[in-house]
């Protein structure tokens, strides 16, 4: 199900401004993969691009290739829909559907996309919110709004809702950064179960979470503002941060930076 | 670095917050102090104030409105007390016979209504997805221009705009529809710019969660978006048909009072309400053409009240819960 990513000499633009230049890296199937790097660097804008989410933007575009296993995410005959539907995104915020109870979250995808059937939805419900670490919660209340949950089960409700259309790719942007320590740990427990299945990317701003997490660490930077972000090193997450090859990537993680 | 105030740091009363970087650039005890103690007093005053001001206001805003309210109340209620007020119509009664039914009047009324909302609605929610969700650079900016135009035309030249094309150019008689037709020229920006605000506020977050689902953009806007926006829209068009209702220009223009039944919109006179006054006011110095006038206008009154009601019920219930 998992699948690896490459991507080859990826520039990222809103409009005029390039944003993320020159990026080569290969995310590895069933694995998590962790973006670290200074704010403003570009890691959302480049995650984005993996999804086709980046386009969504006005003036949003892309150079490069990113290729999915054996297909061209930006090929001319590639529906960004059908990208999507392979490669799931948690964001940063939890933002369920304020309309939507908890089962009707969890189902959206599939019912957005015409899947219909009481049984096969109540299977997949279930079988996502006790993915997500959350069933027990939440498994009496399905009817309740999705919004009334606290800011950690939103979150966990997001990426049920994420993983009901079976993606085989997993992006998260900063999951964690609003929530508290205790929701934080059962979302990283999350992440270390769901990657025996998926592939996993995660940008995060705290260094212990990512070394916690991540099998794998790609360092980002900046020369300077308003100067296009790029990918200075990708490792394995020990490499990166005991022994990193590049000295910036030293002085960063060492708080010698920014 | 810590990020605790430490407990000497000077905080200036007005609440800005001074970076804990920053050395208190504060001047010396003497201006402190006249700090500490005048805004107190200063601030108190000033809100009396803008109370007293605030609430005269209110209350010189609400003069006329509880005096009209009162004047038609108080001289129209007893029309609508009569059964045959809600059931009759006004066929075969003089301006000196007293009572008969304003129900032809307000049948005409709901009925040009609705038809007005029939036409309007569709194309003004369509309009305010395209400029909200779809409409990007020249044509965008060329429709939103036409609505604010058309947000700004008067009544009357609406009116006057069907009447030269359905009466003078095509050559169709006066009719209820012509009426709607008006109607909705009048109605229409109304549901664009009131549909717009509601889209507007769907935050980007749920579009763009839907968007990762594998969602089709076009699934997105009818099930995400104006989903979340339904209420608010329902209540905004609600609003507007309301205020539409009491249009009375294109009324005396293009749909000429009879005191019959009609229900068909498309065959010559039709009542309504506004109409109804109208032709009672003519006969004003007759104490049961005035009564009639009345009933009609307390009347109207209380359709437009029941409407924002629906309009304000809808926006609460049909509001997102947590
Ligand atoms: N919608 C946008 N339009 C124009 N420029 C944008 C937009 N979003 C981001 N940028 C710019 O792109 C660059 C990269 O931003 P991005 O959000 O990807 O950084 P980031 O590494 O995710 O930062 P953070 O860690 O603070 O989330 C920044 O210079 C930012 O100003
Ligand atoms: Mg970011």
């Amino acid at each position: 199900m998992a699948k690896r990513i490459d991507v080859t000499d990826l520039n990222v633009y809103y409009g005029d401004f390039k944003a993320v230049e020159g990026v080569t890296m290969t995310v590895e199937p069933r694995s998590v993969t962790a973006f670290i790097g200074p704010s403003g660097c570009g890691k959302s804008t480049f995650l984005r691009t993996l999804n086709r989410m980046h386009e969504v933007i006005p003036g949003g575009r892309v150079e490069g290739k990113v290729m999915l296993d054996d297909q061209d995410l930006y090929a001319a005959s590639m529906d960004p829909v059908r990208v999507r539907r392979t490669v799931g995104m948690v964001f940063q915020r939890p933002n369920p559907f304020p309309t939507m109870s908890i089962y009707d979250n969890v189902a959206a995808g599939l019912r957005l996309n015409g899947v219909r059937g009481k049984s096969t939805l109540d299977g997949i419900v279930e079988e996502s919110l006790k993915g997500a670490n959350l069933w027990n919660e939440v498994k009496d209340r399905l009817g309740k709004p999705g919004a009334g949950l606290s800011g950690g089960q939103q979150q966990r409700l997001c990426i049920a809702r994420a993983i009901a259309v079976q993606p085989q790719v997993l992006l998260m942007d900063e999951p964690c950064s609003a929530l508290d320590p205790i929701s934080t740990l059962a979302i990283e427990d999350l992440i270390n179960e769901l990657k025996t299945s998926y592939t996993i990317v995660i940008v995060t701003h705290n260094m212990q979470q990512a070394a916690r997490v991540s099998d794998r660490t790609a360092f980002f930077n900046l020369r300077a503002t308003g100067e296009p972000g790029r990918l200075v090193e990708i490792d394995d997450t020990t490499r990166i941060f005991n022994n990193p090859s590049q000295k910036q990537t030293e002085d960063y993680i060492s708080g010698r930076f920014g | 670095m810590s990020l605790t105030t430490t407990p000497e740091h000077h905080v200036p009363d007005d609440g800005a917050p001074t970076g804990p970087t920053t050395p208190p650039s504060r001047p010396p005890a003497r201006q402190a102090a006249r700090e500490m103690d005048n805004p107190h007093q200063a601030r108190a005053v000033k809100d009396i104030l803008a109370r007293i001001v605030m609430w005269s206001a209110f209350a010189l805003a609400m003069v006329p409105l509880v005096w009209i309210l009162w004047t038609v109340a108080s001289q129209g209620v007893h029309m609508l007390t009569e059964a045959t007020w809600w059931t009759g119509n006004q066929r075969n009664i003089n301006s000196d016979d007293a009572g008969g039914g304003a129900r032809h009047a307000i049948e005409g009324t709901l009925i040009q209504a609705g038809m007005t909302a029939l036409i309007s609605i569709p194309i003004g929610i369509l309009t305010a997805v395209y400029l909200v969700e779809y409409g990007r650079g020249r044509l965008a900016k060329a429709i939103s221009f036409m609505v604010d135009i058309l947000s700004g035309v008067p009544s009357i030249v609406a009116a006057l705009f069907i009447y030269a094309v359905w009466v003078t150019t095509f050559g169709i008689d006066r009719s209820g529809f012509a009426v709607s037709l008006s109607l909705v020229l009048l109605m229409i920006p109304t549901i664009v710019r009131s549909t717009e605000e509601m889209l507007k506020l769907v935050p980007n977050e749920l579009r763009e969660a839907s968007y990762a689902l594998g969602v089709p953009k076009w699934v997105t806007v009818v099930r995400i978006v104006l989903r979340t926006a339904f209420s608010g829209i329902v209540t905004g068009i609600l609003l507007g048909l309301a205020r539409v209702m009491g249009e009375t220009a294109p009324l005396l223009i293009l749909g000429p009072y009879t005191k019959n039944f009609q229900r068909d919109l498309f065959d010559g006179n039709m009542a309504t309400l506004p109409t109804m006054i109208n032709q009672d006011r003519g006969d004003f110095a007759l104490v049961t053409a005035a009564e009639r006038m009345w009933g009609a206008a307390l009347t109207l009154i209380i359709l437009v009240l029941l409407l924002n009601i629906l309009g304000r019920v809808v926006a609460h219930y049909g509001s997102v819960k947590k």
